[in-house]
């Protein structure tokens, strides 16, 4: 392939030179004289790729790639756990504030029920000392009553004597403190 | 590259289209021996560079928050990966290299090609018949070192009903051995198609009535060809991975 005269070179440098030629071989890529060269060119090429890509280049990016994602996944755990933290820190906050509110009901609770306690002993006493002044009061209008009634017997007998003296005769004072005893109760 | 010029002198239209597909030797010399330095040479060379810039010296400070230069070789990385992954499986990840070889030999060369006055080295059926080759070749012996002739069951539709099998089996059989011609000759035409195109639309510039129109056509035929440059090699290397897949899986 390689013996026989490259027309299209020729050509070029003729073209170049303003001369005048029709195109040699209708299309370069058929030129098969060529073929030899370009395939182990191209072979290098591929081989110098591969090589380059397979020891080098593709290893470090794999690697780059993969230390990427182990970062990323480092640092979404550790936002996780960052987040449970905080879920935990709310949750603590608001089992104290809970417990606090529980414990504000239970003084204000208790305070209330302190002073309902206090406030039913003063009522009972007080409402023992009013029965004590009633009872003594009733015993004193009972006392008055008694001798209220002890005075009008009195009165009743002695004007009862007084009106049988006046009328003229003798009362006996028995028979008097009888009929007044009589009529009193009657 | 010299054909505008050249029609121009002479009044007028002469298209040298396939001109810039010319391999010559890069340091003077009429003849090219296997081991001639020529312009293909230089431009697989460049492609190499290219290659080692992105994938070695872009991510040589491996830094954890990736600079520009060290995400677009990790891009491609990921890309790649994911689609031999996706594509072949998980157990064809230990031929993710040599995918990967394949598709920024191809996509460099591609890219490189678009460059004013330089060659594309993938718009010559030499470059693409030995890549579609290496491919066919690789996947063939393959199938066969791991599946021995059960390998064979690929051309043997065991879902189709059974009359149907044998024709189904001379059908798939020629398909497989139309692959590498497809895939080599997907990628040089579609390489070379859009650059002819270019420069057939160069030579009406020489026109100065045509040039402002024949300006816009080489933009909007530059712009497809980019897309096309990076397709080409997506549906390379997305091709080489289907046809792993049937080395390693060959049931249907």
């Amino acid at each position: 392939m390689a013996t026989e005269t490259h027309e299209a070179a020729g050509h070029a440098a003729e073209a170049m030179q303003g001369g005048h030629e029709a195109a040699a071989p209708g299309m370069p890529q058929l030129d098969f004289s060529t073929w030899g060269n370009q395939i182990f060119w191209l072979l290098v090429t591929l081989v110098v790729i591969y090589f380059v890509l397979s020891r080098i280049a593709l290893p470090r990016i794999a690697a780059v790639l993969a230390e990427r994602q182990g970062t990323i996944t480092n640092d979404i755990a550790k936002a996780e756990e960052l987040k449970a933290k905080a879920l935990d820190a709310e949750e603590a906050y608001n089992k104290a504030l809970a417990e606090a509110r529980a414990e504000a009901q239970r003084i204000g609770a208790e305070a209330k029920a302190e002073m309902q306690a206090e406030l039913d002993t003063a009522v009972a006493k007080a409402d023992a000392e009013i029965a004590v002044k009633l009872a003594e009061g009733e015993k004193v209008i009972a006392e008055i009553r008694a001798n209220a009634l002890d005075s009008i017997k009195d009165v009743a007998k002695d004007t009862a004597a007084e009106i049988i003296a006046a009328l003229g005769s003798e009362a006996d004072a028995k028979t008097v403190d009888a009929a007044v005893a009589a009529r009193i109760k009657g | 590259m010299a054909s505008e010029a050249h029609g121009a002198e002479t009044g007028g239209l002469v298209f040298h289209p396939m001109d810039q597909f010319i391999v010559k030797p890069l340091f003077g010399g009429d003849t090219i021996e296997w081991y001639t330095i020529t312009n293909a040479t230089l431009w697989m060379g460049l492609a190499v560079v290219a290659v080692i810039l992105m994938m070695v010296l872009g991510t040589s400070r491996r830094a954890m928050i990736p600079s520009r230069s060290q995400s677009i070789g990790e891009l491609a990385y990921g890309f790649v990966y994911k689609m031999v992954e996706d594509v072949t499986g998980k157990d064809a990840v230990k031929f993710f290299p040599y995918v990967m070889t394949l598709f920024l030999f191809i996509v460099f060369a591609n890219f490189l090609g678009l460059l004013p006055m330089s060659f594309a080295t993938t718009s010559h059926f030499a470059v693409t018949v030995v890549l579609a080759l290496l491919v066919f070749l690789s996947v063939t012996i393959l199938g066969l070192v791991k599946h021995g002739l059960g390998f064979l069951g690929l051309f043997w539709v065991s879902s189709a009903p059974l009359a149907l099998r044998p024709i189904l089996a001379i059908i798939e059989l020629i398909s497989y051995f139309v692959r590498p011609v497809s895939h080599s000759i997907r990628l040089a035409g579609n390489v070379m198609a859009g650059h002819a195109v270019i420069k057939v639309f160069a030579g009406f510039a020489a026109i100065a009535v045509v040039s402002p129109v024949s300006v816009l056509a080489i933009t909007a035929m530059y712009g497809l060809e980019v897309l096309v440059a990076f397709i080409q090699a997506y549906v390379f290397t997305i091709l080489t991975c289907v046809y792993l897949k049937d080395a390693l899986h060959p049931s249907h």
